[in-house]
């Protein structure tokens, strides 16, 4: 009886515990979600920064996110599936392969900060892209390569080797089978491993403090070569600069409301894409 | 068509071969960047110490020139000359040790007044841009910067003049401070987060709780350094009356959340493979679930557990943006929970804007980034090599 008692109080004390994680959850996501919706109207988000910041909206640093996570997309989307591909289909069990899985995986450990030192001297300085929207999606792309490498790698793999016999049996070549086979049946676990990783450009700052982000543009500029204003190191500048403490703060909480908006839906997102397509089958 | 499929498989192969060669990119672009500071004297570009030309020393390092200009050396002997106070003159003391006639209209005499003074004064220390150094005067060489400075150095003063201090002990330091302030917060939450998941929870509780820890996960963390810039830091100064609540708890606070999924998700992962038939065996002895969860489960996982927490130390030892809002950034070395520190991370972030490309400064930075890199390229392996090992 005793041993039963001290397992139920032991059970419980694990259950108080696991459950305290969610309120963790609850109180940075509800911290944030109230105080920012007081900030959060149409001008907020539609109108450009007045008066050293102090007033107006977040536009820019809107517009901004957006323009990285399609830029990051368009490089790391390509390179990161192909190099996944590589990974499950091409590559032999032999030296090379092991030699590309161990330096992906040390790559996924590297911190974000080392990617901006990285993104300085190689993007802005050494091939003189300067502080620009292509250093800036650059970088980030190398950050998320990693991820999307090991998503796809991990979504071939759950393709059962009867389908591929059945398809190379049916007379297709490798590429055939690949391309029109096994790429089409892993692409749901593929797109969400991708929305995810879109996730983490919009929330990264320290890999594009050096390589992209302004403290503040006047206007909007539609160049590669030039800089831009970010959510996540806006919220950074806003929370950390109190020339007035008050209205900075209100700005602060409205922008990472704005973030965690971003940020959430394309984790939804992802979940979603996964429910509906596995559904659809 | 056989072309092109040729050719779109040489393009998986590039992106493959690519993608492997960045992290060798990574460790020698960090590399040659900050390996030309060592090389370089520990003073600013294009100024020069001249001394009198019976000085007997002959070489000082950053730190004697950082003491001989606050003052705290004031007598050569103390670093090996002969028994003479010291007397500093920079730019500044120009105006005031010279008259204009005697400097020119155009500071046309102004090299030859500095000799002159030089030669009168045995105990002086001239910091000059050495244009206005005749060839003629005695200088002082200066040891170049080595690697040990850097990596033992104490005092981290990077813009201070005449000469940088670059000492980034304190920050390292601190790096590894604030990670086992994290991680002794985070591993026993952890844990026991992970074995309620994988060996307690009902399969519905169990999805609820998983999909919490993603959304913890999915958090960016300049997010993080928000709130705990807000909540974190005024509750740790309220509830230990401290004058600022910037400090090393804050920063362990805030890290031990960031740490927490990693840890959870992965010692789970390795609970989770604990041969059934182990467990029944256990159950089937008589054994309670408790006591099958202690005495088999948690042996069993054991190198999965330590590898998940090793990795969450590194997460936490490489996280930037929150360290950097919480954590109150001094180069000193803590002497409490309460005190301030400085990581290797938030020093690159917040100094790296500042420093002039090619610069000392700047160079360090990039040996602070190189030494970063290796700690967590080591405790990736370590972790690892643990997981595949006992």
């Amino acid at each position: 009886m005793s041993k039963k008692l001290l397992q139920n109080i032991t059970f419980n004390i694990f259950r108080a515990i696991s459950y305290s994680i969610v309120a963790i959850v609850v109180v940075v996501l509800g911290f944030i979600f109230f105080n920012g919706i007081q900030a959060l109207n149409w001008e907020f988000i539609s109108l450009m920064p007045e008066n050293g910041m102090m007033e107006g909206g977040i536009f820019p640093a809107i517009l901004g996110t957006l323009v990285l996570i399609i830029g990051t997309s368009i490089i790391a989307f390509p390179v990161g599936v192909l190099a996944g591909v590589f990974m499950n289909e091409y590559a032999g069990e032999n030296i090379f392969k092991k030699f590309v899985n161990l330096m992906t995986n040390n790559l996924a450990g590297v911190p974000s900060i080392v990617f901006g030192l990285f993104g300085l001297a190689v993007f802005v300085n050494f091939f003189g892209f300067g502080i620009s929207i292509i250093s800036g999606c650059l970088t980030l792309a190398i950050l998320i390569l990693p991820v999307i490498i090991r998503t796809t790698d991990e979504s071939l793999k759950l393709i059962e080797p009867s389908i591929r016999n059945a398809s190379y049996a049916l007379g297709a070549s490798k590429f055939q089978t690949v391309f029109g086979v096994v790429l089409p049946m892993a692409f749901e676990n593929i797109i969400t491993g991708l929305i995810l990783s879109i996730g983490r450009v919009a929330g990264e700052t320290a890999p594009i403090i050096f390589t992209v982000v302004a403290y503040y543009l006047p206007e909007i500029v539609f160049s590669l070569k030039s800089p831009l204003m970010a959510l996540p190191y806006h919220l950074y500048v806003m929370s950390t600069s109190g020339i007035d403490l008050v209205k900075s703060r209100e700005i602060a909480f409205g922008t990472a409301l704005v973030l965690m908006i971003i940020v959430l839906t394309l984790n939804l997102l992802a979940g979603g894409v996964k429910i509906y397509l596995s559904k659809r089958k | 068509m056989r072309i092109k499929e040729k050719i779109i498989e040489s393009i998986i192969y590039a992106c493959g071969t690519v993608s492997a060669l960045i992290v060798l990119f990574i460790v020698f672009f960090l590399f040659k960047e900050g390996s030309g500071v060592f090389n370089k004297k520990p003073i600013e570009e294009g100024y020069t110490l001249a001394v009198n030309k019976f000085n007997l020393v002959e070489k000082l390092d950053a730190s004697q020139i950082k003491k001989i200009f606050e003052g705290e050396i004031s007598n050569w002997n103390e670093l090996g000359g002969t028994y003479d106070s010291i007397y500093t003159f920079t730019l500044s003391d120009v105006e005031t040790k010279f008259t204009a006639e005697q400097l020119g209209e155009n500071f046309e005499f102004l090299n030859q007044r500095i000799a002159e003074y030089i030669d009168n004064n045995t105990g002086v220390i001239a910091y000059l841009p050495r244009k206005y150094v005749d060839s003629t005067i005695t200088t002082i060489d200066i040891s170049n910067i080595e690697f040990k400075d850097i990596a033992l150095g104490k005092e981290w003063y990077p813009t201070s003049t005449p000469s940088p201090q670059i000492g980034a002990l304190p920050i390292i330091w601190g790096s590894i401070l604030v990670s086992i302030g994290a991680i002794m917060l985070a591993f026993p939450l952890g844990i026991i987060i992970a074995i309620y998941l994988s060996e307690i929870a009902h399969p519905f509780e169990k999805n609820i709780l998983k999909t919490i820890i993603e959304l913890l996960s999915g958090i960016p963390s300049v997010v993080y350094g928000f709130f705990g810039l807000i909540v974190i830091v005024p509750l740790v100064k309220n509830t230990f009356q401290l004058d600022m609540g910037e400090s090393m708890l804050a920063g362990s606070i805030i890290l031990s959340l960031i740490a927490l999924p990693t840890i959870i998700s992965l010692s789970a992962d390795s609970i989770a493979s604990t041969p059934r038939e182990l467990k029944d065996a256990s159950l089937a002895l008589g054994a309670t679930h408790l006591q099958t969860i202690f005495g088999i489960t948690i042996p069993y996982a054991r190198s999965g557990i330590l590898s998940a927490t090793i990795l969450g130390v590194g997460r936490a030892f490489g996280e930037t943006m929150a360290v950097l809002m919480v954590t109150g950034n001094s180069a000193i070395f803590p002497e409490s929970i309460f005190q301030p520190v400085r990581t290797i991370t938030a020093t690159i972030a917040s100094e790296l804007g500042e420093a002039s490309t090619g610069g000392i400064h700047y160079e360090t930075l990039f040996v602070l980034g190189a030494i970063l890199f290796c700690f967590t390229f080591i405790i990736n392996l370590l972790a690892s090599f643990i997981a595949n090992r006992f």
